[in-house]
């Protein structure tokens, strides 16, 4: 059974539930499991932030490194200067979100133009 | 400007009782209040970025064939960006339903650990357990960094309204947007959307680094963006979860034999 299967005008959204919804939310719910048995001050709790942050920062390595769509055709390098730059003026410029994202798109942009 | 005034006088009132426990006592504002602040944030940076990567989406979902209410189905059901890329990725490629199934399960794995860090922070002494799963729905990258950083600002028991506004209006906006460009098919030269799919993964990196309580977060988020390079060469199908396993040790290990370093935050 693929996409193109039926014609039928329900089966696409048949499909987007049972290959997109159930095996997305299927591991929020067991997180709510998991998350409902950790006590608010357990070494546990530490543990499985740790591992969502880590989690989450590979996400955003993912993203730099691997991305989809028209950013992919950059270069990898433009990527990863800009995203330090930007990061290492979030550091060091007071701390403000904005100032990484301005740094990060001006260094990435000068790039694209000049390629 | 208002949320953020809100914000402060709530933190003002959690900070004056001890105990984050006890956070349940006489609040001036109701449960619905607390809905519209957290359902303000859709005017946020996060919330706007969030809105551009889904501009991104339209796009690439109708390059696919994929029809303007499947994509919109797609964003409401879903709500997670990087499973709605792989099902479309799934779909053009022709995969079986238990093959796309499979494909998007894998790179919906890290909501999990997610989900079981964002319960304890999000629930108070008396939240229904259906309450959190209809709400866990909700949380996605950017909904759980914005409530890693604010929920601890708002009275436990005001916490589920809070998210409910800000994870429900997240959605729908979002929903919506899919819907709008779609349908206009808006158009952009493509540096436009390099430069905007360069903006989340930039905004995470400074949120997250600054919503961290402890210096053991930014152990995690240090040993996440190195180690998932390495992983990707080996494992490219488990490389989240994997970097997500083996940052969490490094930061444990981190916790176990630096404790003392850290302490006083």
């Amino acid at each position: 059974m693929t996409w193109a299967s039926l014609t039928d005008w329900w089966w696409p959204y048949l499909f987007i539930l049972l290959a997109g919804w159930l095996p997305t939310d299927i591991w929020r719910f067991i997180g709510v499991l998991i998350g409902g048995r950790v006590r608010e001050d357990s070494e546990a709790l530490v543990i499985v932030r740790a591992v969502a942050t880590a989690l989450v920062a590979g996400v955003i390595a993912q993203l730099i490194l691997y991305p989809s769509g028209s950013l992919a055709e950059s270069s990898v390098f433009l990527r990863v200067g800009a995203a330090a730059a930007g990061f290492a003026a979030y550091l060091y410029l007071g701390r403000r979100i904005i100032v990484s994202v301005i740094v990060a798109e001006f260094i990435l942009i000068m790039g694209l133009l000049l390629s | 400007m208002l949320a953020s005034i809100l914000m402060f006088i709530a933190g003002c009132m959690t900070d004056s009782e001890l105990p984050s426990h006890q956070a349940e006592v006489a609040d001036p504002r109701t449960g619905f209040s607390w809905f519209l602040s957290g359902a303000s944030l859709v005017f946020s940076v996060p919330a706007l970025i969030l809105m551009t990567a889904h501009v991104g989406f339209a796009g690439f979902a109708s390059e696919n064939g994929v029809s303007l209410f499947q994509a919109t189905f797609m964003v409401a059901a879903i709500w997670a960006l990087p499973a709605n890329i792989v099902l479309i990725g799934a779909i053009s490629g022709g995969y079986s339903l238990l093959g796309a199934a499979i494909a998007v399960a894998l790179s919906s794995i890290r909501l999990m650990p997610m989900v079981a860090a964002f319960v304890p922070e999000m629930r108070g002494s008396r939240t229904r357990k259906f309450t959190l799963l209809f709400l866990s729905h909700f949380i996605a990258v950017t909904a759980w960094v914005i409530g890693m950083e604010r929920l601890q600002h708002v009275p436990r028991n005001m916490r589920t309204s809070y998210f409910a506004g800000l994870g429900m209006t997240l959605t729908i906006t979002n929903t919506l947007v899919v819907a709008i460009v779609y349908f206009l098919s808006a158009d952009f030269p493509p540096i436009v959307f390099a430069a905007l799919f360069f903006l989340t993964p930039m905004y995470f990196l400074a949120s997250l680094w600054g919503s961290a309580r402890d210096h053991s977060i930014h152990i995690a988020m240090i040993s996440g963006l190195l180690l998932f390079p390495l992983i990707h060469l080996f494992a490219p199908a488990y490389d989240l979860l994997l970097t997500g396993l083996a940052g969490g040790a490094v930061t444990m290990g981190y916790v176990r034999w630096l404790p003392k370093k850290s302490e006083g935050r």
